[in-house]
């Protein structure tokens, strides 16, 4: 059975929320697919979410009577143009749409070093998942290592919950975070934040342009070695939160045809993207934070509900918050060093365990998919893809369907033909 | 107090509380989530539903992700 909507938008998170709250508010028929079990994207999970969080629930639930949602399922394909395949509990759904809105998120960065593949060493913003899903880290000892803001949160998050945490390692160098704290002075909110965090790690060391150069242990982790500069030492814990900043989740966009630039999907100034009613905002175009998801989200769901001058009136704000943004890519700009961490075993493609020995004397990444396997898992390439991009500076070719694993079943069936209803 | 749940792991009966994820439970235990091609053990990485390294067998299905799904009452998982 196709469903039919005016706007759909892909991804419940900041983004997809306002995107859709917004829409709505006009009167047409909107709908919201997310893979999670509830609304609220990377970072309102759980029981504690802040007062935006709760804003925004309440404004989608005052306009619930135009508002579908659709949980736990994931986009994976579009069957014929104008209609979207989703898989939900192994059986697919096809939703057909006027107008698209895809706020996709982003997701860490993961980069290969001897040992990353132990039990144990979890991304920053996965183990914090993690613990915010029912993990008990009460009297654990953590290293949390990577690069990007989202260190200093996964730390202060731990502590709160009882883990012990022995030093947070950012691998951008002292004198770039001076200038991004300089920098975000007059930003009393974000200025807030950071120090609410830093009061909270207080106590731990912390250390800039330091990065794990190997993890330890037989089967389980154990141990860490980090490096600064010449010095090397190793720290014994139970876990190590390791993320390299994110990336954006382009991957849907990409397949629709819409146009990437610089690993981003390229927006006009009503957050359309190359192709005529698709639309993208949050993460995808970039990574800004929540605040800048949720006034991209605003403008692409006014614009694509006809209300080009309510959108206009967020331009000015979006404009400032994109300058965070590109200070956040300046200032947590990955060391070139950070590509020479492989060994020859350590392997870079998880799902197929291919090494980096083997992977090194590849030309392309599709030449390396073609002969060793890399990025041909369930993954699809999200984890290593990512990390060759960084390592050998491949591109990853054409997303072809499906963007995601999914049962055989759902692949092939045609979707039901049945003419767009007039639903303006 | 939130409501406690009863499930198997590995053969042996834990309980949780409700909003736990299976993954979350099943690091709780101390075990591996699945063993890789090369028979490495491995355990969650990105605790988001897209690196595929927390698939366990669910009441008899294999490759679940556990990341992404709740702990139920009397639920059966295996590591794989
Ligand atoms: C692991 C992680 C932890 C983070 N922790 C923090 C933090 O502690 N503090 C902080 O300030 N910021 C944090 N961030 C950043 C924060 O999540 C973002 O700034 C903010 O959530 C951006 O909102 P968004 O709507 O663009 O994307 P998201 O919140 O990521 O929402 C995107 C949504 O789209 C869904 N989705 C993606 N693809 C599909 C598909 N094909 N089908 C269906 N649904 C799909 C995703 O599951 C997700 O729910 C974190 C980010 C990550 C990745
Ligand atoms: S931990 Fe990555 S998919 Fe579950």
């Amino acid at each position: 059975m196709t469903q039919h909507f005016d706007i759909v938008v892909v991804g419940g998170g900041p983004a997809g929320m306002a995107a859709a709250a917004c829409a709505a508010e006009y009167g047409k028929p909107v709908v919201i697919v997310d893979d999670n079990l509830t609304l609220g994207g990377q970072i309102w999970r759980g029981k504690d979410i802040p007062a935006a969080a709760r804003k925004w629930q309440a404004r989608l639930d005052s306009v619930s009577a135009h508002v579908t949602r659709i949980h736990g399922a994931r986009v994976f394909s579009q069957p014929v143009p104008g209609v979207l395949r989703a898989e939900q509990n192994g059986r697919y759904l096809d939703i057909a749409y006027r107008k698209l809105i895809l706020a996709t998120g982003a997701r860490e960065r993961f980069l290969p070093f001897p040992g990353w593949t132990l039990p144990n060493v979890v991304g920053a913003g996965g183990l914090q998942a993690l613990v915010k899903s029912g993990l008990s880290v009460k009297g654990k000892h953590v290293v949390v290592a990577g690069s990007g803001p989202l260190l200093l949160a996964v730390a202060a998050y731990l502590q709160t919950h009882g883990a012990k945490v022995l030093a947070i390692c950012e691998q951008a160098q002292f004198s770039r975070l001076l200038k991004f704290v300089h920098s975000i002075v007059t930003d009393s909110g974000k200025l807030r934040q950071a120090l609410t965090y830093k009061m909270q790690t207080m106590s731990v060391p912390f250390y800039a342009g330091c990065y794990p150069v190997s993890a330890g242990g037989g089967k389980k982790f154990e141990s860490v070695t980090l490096r600064q500069g010449k010095r090397a030492w190793t720290i014994a814990c139970d876990y190590l939160a390791c993320g390299f900043h994110l990336v954006p989740n382009t991957e849907l966009a990409e397949f629709f045809g819409c146009r990437i630039s610089n690993g981003k999907v390229a927006v006009d100034k009503w957050q359309q993207t190359s192709i005529l009613d698709v639309y993208c905002a949050g993460e995808p175009t970039g990574i800004g934070g929540a605040e800048l998801a949720l006034v991209e989200g605003q403008i692409a769901g006014y614009a694509a509900a006809g209300q080009q001058d309510k959108a206009h009136s967020f331009f000015e704000e979006r404009a400032r918050r994109r300058k965070f943004a590109q200070l956040l890519e300046e200032t947590f700009a990955l060391d070139p060093a950070l590509a020479q961490l492989p060994q020859d075993e350590t392997l870079v493609c998880r799902c197929e365990d291919v090494p980096y020995s083997v992977l090194k004397h590849e030309p392309s990444w599709r030449a390396a998919k073609l002969h060793t396997r890399c990025g041909m898992g369930p993954c699809q390439g999200r984890i290593c893809g990512t990390a060759t991009e960084f390592i050998f500076g491949w591109t990853a070719g054409q997303v072809r369907p499906p963007i995601f694993p999914t049962p055989l079943s759902s692949l092939g069936a045609k979707p039901e033909l049945i003419e767009l209803q007039e639903t303006r | 107090m939130p409501e406690r749940i009863a499930l198997t792991i590995n053969g042996r009966q834990w309980e949780t509380s409700e909003g736990t994820t299976i993954a979350a439970a099943i690091m709780n235990t101390e075990a591996a989530c699945r063993t890789s091609v090369t028979g490495e053990e491995r355990g969650p990485l990105c605790g988001m539903g897209i690196c595929f390294e927390c698939r366990a067998i669910v009441n008899g299905v294999p490759h679940q992700r556990t990341c992404q799904m709740l702990c139920q009452d009397g639920m059966d998982v295996t590591t794989q």
